[in-house]
């Protein structure tokens, strides 16, 4: 039991998120389980509207469900208020969006440093100069984002979600926004990550190449899943 | 451009495309409000003043003409008055001391004994009003209701004015022709003219000033009659009042404060329009994206930038509407702060022609100032549509630019043209406007560039990202610093001038030196006095003769022939005046002898009679040691001799003298003595004053502490009207601040969200936001402090040539008051950033 524990980073059971909107409730996610291992990639697959970014959002413990548990790195993220949760996030997670979100006021390397930062204490600065000469970028580290082109934004978005050593990695169409080949070419920088690290991968994408890299593929449809 | 104007999908876009931020920027049009409705209220006071002074001109010194003197009417002046024909009164008024024995009280008053109707117009407020008449009866006196009220007395309560045991038939409250202002300085006491020889008050050179008091029938003979014994007047020595002079110098008086109040709104406009300006350009930046696209679909440039022309018009009209309804309320509440303050009862006036100017000045303001960034949308480039990285053309000098930074200028120009009517006043103006925007604008950059190279690895995270936003890309912290460090600037360099002027008055050392002074005690009272003080404990650290006199001639000609003769350039009141002088052997220490040869004594008889002269009375005079004087003492003519030249530092509180005499030069002429000492306190001043009044009714006493209290009392009212007005620039500096912070609201969330995704706590996002206002804060309020210091500085240096006096608590505590305010309108403006749930950052994934 303990040994599962603790390869389980994440276990998923039963989660359903409902929206009220007066008398009306809709239900965008029913009862969906899923469980990633140390180490492990697991792919969210659906179309449009199937659930799948706000089951990414209640596993990284963004938002709170309204029935159904997660345990994120053997912590009970119901158990958690939303400060706790954050920790928990910043110890143990990284992330990588469709849309980058860098900090357009800060350069590369400060975005970088952000995860490093938020702990206290002095950052280590070597390792993020490492992680940005890793994704290609060693001369672009006083960059402001509006002055890096969008392949090299997901890069330094990479960097910044690799940078806490994480052990899970959660990211929403990282290539989403990418032409074919910088989309290939992000895509193999996160599996090489996920393997030299051992990180854990957990992507919502709607590239099925993408999907079909990853050790376990999640299907989605109308909040349900239909691959189980 | 105009053409594109009129097209009705100009108008659409303009109102579809402010949709989403009509809120954000209606509240950044606020920005010119305050300024305007500075603007609408002093233009509107500026006419229900006039409207007062139109209304009550007659009423302003109750009478059409006063003749003055300070010597008794004689044979002559009777002639004179009997040629002016009308109604006339007398008025005599001198400073004496009033006693109060219910309480054992005595002040110094001034009183005047009324003889006839006067006032002509208008009328004595008194409580009960039935005092008027009694006192005109010789019934007892009518005295200041505030002194009445200081000593706990009331109608029919026992007074002793010199030997006249009276009592109180009336509580003063308004005379025709006084200020509230004036009572203060010199509270009245009015008893009938015939009741004035029991009181004994009138000895010999007692400073007395006799007046008499005209109704005279309008129209062009009397003007003639006054014109034709104008001559007789000077000869006389009669000091001329008019109604219509009074009338045209309080009004021109009205229009110098108002011109200086609205060029002190201006600047409050001024800066609200930097404000507009700042959020036009952020507005027009986040919609270049939505101009390329616009331009991409075949809309003309003139059309796109007709859009938001029309959008930034819309701000300032609503900005305006705002001001003009506060700009009423605030000059209804003033003209009601202000009744009783002036000489003459104020009735609201709004004005229609100063909601005008003050419309056209903030839309004029606004649309200049906002034009400078609406230019940018005429150089975006449809490429940047589909291609983001597309920037603007290489920048080449922009005549567009040139035009519209001379249209500020020009309009900043004419309108301190328009109120100061003067075109060295109104460019000086222009470029004093001009010089502080510049040097707070630089003194801000060169204090981000500053904070961009400050170590801050020490700091924790939140508090170093916090200060870090300040010189980040897109800050505002310029527009922030200039904004709030200009409002700081002026209330605290009024504050700081403010300090050093009653600095001046009460200077340091001020515990040591004299504060009570006693005049008007004759040559028999002095040994008299001064026993009396010595028993009291109190002793003698000043006394000297006083000899009243005038100038008759000047190096051989006549003083009256000089008046006239503009070529000489003599003043006036330097001919006629009346010259209170001393004699004695040394020079205080608050003389110094410039040129000449310090006389100390001569043998009495001596012709011409030496004689030292104040530095300044010399210059205006244009005499010199060696030159010749000669003065009309009491009737007497003296030749002297200007033997030595002196320089007077006015600024000590003491018995200083533009003549001095040697020892044995003056002694036979008719003389008072003033004496002063030091009182601990205010029980042992009323103590001194009691004993010294009842031993020798005649003798006056001046508690300096009260006249300097009053005096404070004045400057503070006067300064807190300026501070009022500042405060329009602090509002307006807030009201950018708020502006600012809605307007980067969105950015804010945007970063909350991603940082609370990548494990920020709420407290963290809380502590990076209230570190950049804090830090914004302190440092518009170190850069306005600065600023104040040089300023107040150069002003009390240059002008009052006197030192700078820093009253540190108030200070220290108004600058902290900067950081706080800003702080708390940061994070009002910023509450619910840190509360976005951080799953919007998948939702703003699209």
């Amino acid at each position: 039991m303990e040994q599962a524990r603790v390869q389980s980073l994440l276990t998923v059971r039963e989660l359903t998120k409902e929206y009220r909107n007066g008398s009306h409730v809709l239900t965008v996610l029913r009862s969906v389980s899923l469980e990633v291992r140390e180490g492990e990639t697991c792919a969210i697959v659906g179309p449009s509207g199937s659930g799948k970014t706000t089951l990414l959002g209640l596993a990284a413990g963004l938002d709170t469900p309204t029935s159904g548990t997660v345990e994120l790195v053997g912590c009970d993220l119901g158990s958690l208020d939303e400060d706790a949760r954050a920790e928990v996030r910043n110890r143990h997670t990284g992330f990588v969006f469709q849309n980058f979100q860098l900090f357009p006021t800060l350069t590369a390397l400060e975005n970088v440093l952000v995860p490093l930062e938020l702990r206290g204490g002095r950052p280590d600065r070597g390792l993020a100069m490492d992680l940005l000469a890793k994704v290609g970028l060693a001369e672009r580290t006083d960059h402001y984002p509006v002055q890096l082109s969008g392949g090299e934004q997901q890069r330094v978005a990479i960097a910044r979600a690799f940078v806490t050593r994480p052990r899970l990695l959660f990211a929403d169409e990282p290539t989403g926004n990418l032409d074919g080949d910088t989309a290939h070419r992000i895509a193999a920088m996160l599996f090489d990550l996920n393997r030299e690290a051992g990180t854990a991968l957990v992507l919502v994408t709607h590239d099925p190449e993408l999907a079909s890299r990853c050790g376990q593929v999640v299907r989605l449809r109308n909040g349900q899943r239909i691959d189980a | 451009m105009i053409r594109q104007l009129m097209k009705g999908w100009v108008w659409r876009l303009a109102w579809r495309d402010s949709r989403m931020s009509r809120r954000r920027l209606l509240l950044y049009s606020l920005s010119i409000s305050l300024g305007i409705a500075a603007l609408v209220a002093i233009g509107s006071l500026g006419r229900s003043v006039r409207a007062g002074i139109d209304d009550q001109s007659k009423a302003l010194m109750g009478a059409d003409v006063a003749l003055s003197s300070r010597k008794a009417f004689g044979d002559a002046e009777r002639d004179v008055f009997e040629k002016l024909g009308g109604e006339r009164a007398d008025e005599v008024s001198f400073a004496s001391m009033i006693q109060f024995p219910g309480t054992g009280g005595t002040r110094l008053v001034n009183v005047r004994a009324m003889t006839g109707g006067f006032p002509f117009y208008g009328q004595f407020e008194a409580e009960p009003a039935s005092g008027v008449e009694a006192f005109r009866k010789g019934e007892g006196v009518l005295v200041d209701e505030g002194v009445a009220r200081q000593f706990g007395a009331e109608v029919g309560s026992p007074v002793k004015l010199g030997e006249w045991k009276t009592r109180i038939v009336g509580l003063l409250k308004h005379v025709p022709g006084d200020s509230v202002a004036f009572a203060s300085l010199a509270p009245r006491v009015y008893l009938d003219g015939a009741q004035l020889p029991r009181t004994k008050l009138l000895g010999r050179g007692a400073l007395v000033r006799y007046r008499a008091l005209f109704r005279l029938p309008d129209g062009p003979e009397t003007a003639g009659r006054l014109r034709g014994l104008r001559e007789r007047f000077r000869e006389l020595k009669l000091e001329v009042d008019t109604a219509e002079k009074r009338k045209a110098n309080l009004g021109k008086a009205v229009e110098n404060i108002n011109g200086f109040l609205n060029l002190v709104a201006f600047i409050a406009l001024l800066l609200g329009a930097v404000g507009v300006a700042s959020a036009i350009h952020v507005h027009v930046r986040q919609r270049l994206p939505q101009v390329a696209m616009l331009r991409c679909l075949g809309a003309p440039m003139g059309g796109t930038f007709a859009v938001y022309l029309i959008q930034s018009m819309a701000m300032g009209g609503a900005g305006i509407v705002v001001g003009v309804v506060l700009g009423a309320v605030i000059h209804r509440v003033v003209t009601g702060l202000l009744a009783g303050f002036l000489p003459f009862p104020l009735r609201v006036e709004f004005s229609m022609a100063a909601a005008g100017v003050a419309a056209l000045a903030g839309l004029g303001v606004s649309l200049s100032f906002s034009l400078l960034p609406l230019l940018a949308v005429r150089r975006v480039s449809p490429l940047a549509a589909i291609r983001a990285a597309v920037s603007a053309p290489a920048r080449r000098v922009d005549a567009g630019r040139w035009v519209v930074g001379l249209g500020i200028a020009s309009s900043i120009v004419g309108f301190a043209l328009l109120q100061t009517r003067d075109w060295r006043h109104g460019v000086g103006f222009a470029l004093g406007v001009g010089v502080a925007f510049g040097v707070l604008a630089l003194a801000a950059k060169l204090l981000v560039l500053g904070l961009r190279r400050l170590p801050m690895g020490w700091l924790t995270f939140g508090w170093r990202q916090g200060f870090a936003s300040l010189h980040r890309p897109n800050n505002r912290t310029g527009t922030l610093l200039v904004s709030l460090g200009l409002g700081t600037f002026l209330i605290l360099s009024l504050q700081l001038t403010r300090a050093s002027l009653l600095a001046t008055l009460l200077p340091a050392d001020a515990g040591s030196r004299p504060n009570a002074v006693l005049f008007d005690v004759q040559p028999d009272q002095v040994d008299g006095v001064v026993a009396s003080l010595g028993r009291l404990g109190l002793p003698i650290s000043d006394s000297a003769a006083i000899v009243t006199m005038r100038i008759r001639e000047v190096k051989g000609r006549r003083a009256s022939e000089l008046a006239t003769n503009r070529a000489d350039r003599i003043p006036g009141w330097v001919l006629q005046r009346e010259y209170r002088s001393t004699w004695r052997t040394n020079l205080t220490d608050s003389e110094r002898l410039i040129r000449g040869e310090w006389v100390p004594r001569v043998v009495p008889g001596t012709s011409p009679l030496p004689v030292s002269i104040e530095s300044g009375i010399a210059r205006d005079l244009g005499v010199d040691v060696g030159d010749a004087l000669t003065l009309d003492v009491q009737g007497m003519p003296v030749e002297c001799r200007v033997s030595s030249v002196r320089e007077v530092d006015w600024r000590q509180v003491r018995p200083n003298f533009f003549l001095v005499f040697p020892a044995g030069g003056m002694e036979a002429a008719p003389a008072t003595h003033v004496l002063a000492t030091r009182v601990g306190s205010p029980a042992e001043s009323a103590r001194m004053q009691r004993e010294v009044v009842r031993e020798f009714a005649n003798v006056s006493v001046v508690d300096l502490a009260l006249v300097l209290d009053a005096v404070e009392r004045v400057v503070s009212k006067v300064a807190l009207a300026i501070q009022l007005m500042a405060l329009f620039t602090v509002g307006t500096g807030v009201v950018v601040l708020a502006g600012a912070v809605a307007t980067g609201r969105w950015q804010r969330v945007q970063e909350a969200v991603l940082l609370r995704t990548l494990g920020a706590s709420r407290g963290t996002v809380r502590r990076i936001l209230a570190a950049e206002y804090a830090g914004l804060g302190l440092l518009a309020g170190m850069l306005g402090a600065g600023m104040a210091v040089g300023g107040a500085w150069a002003l009390v240096h240059f002008v009052f040539k006197t030192g700078l006096h820093i009253p540190w608590v108030e200070f220290l505590a108004t600058m902290a008051a900067v950081p706080l305010l800003t702080l708390s309108v940061g994070l009002l403006v910023s509450r619910g950033v840190g509360n976005t749930p951080p799953l919007q950052i998948l939702r703003n994934d699209g």
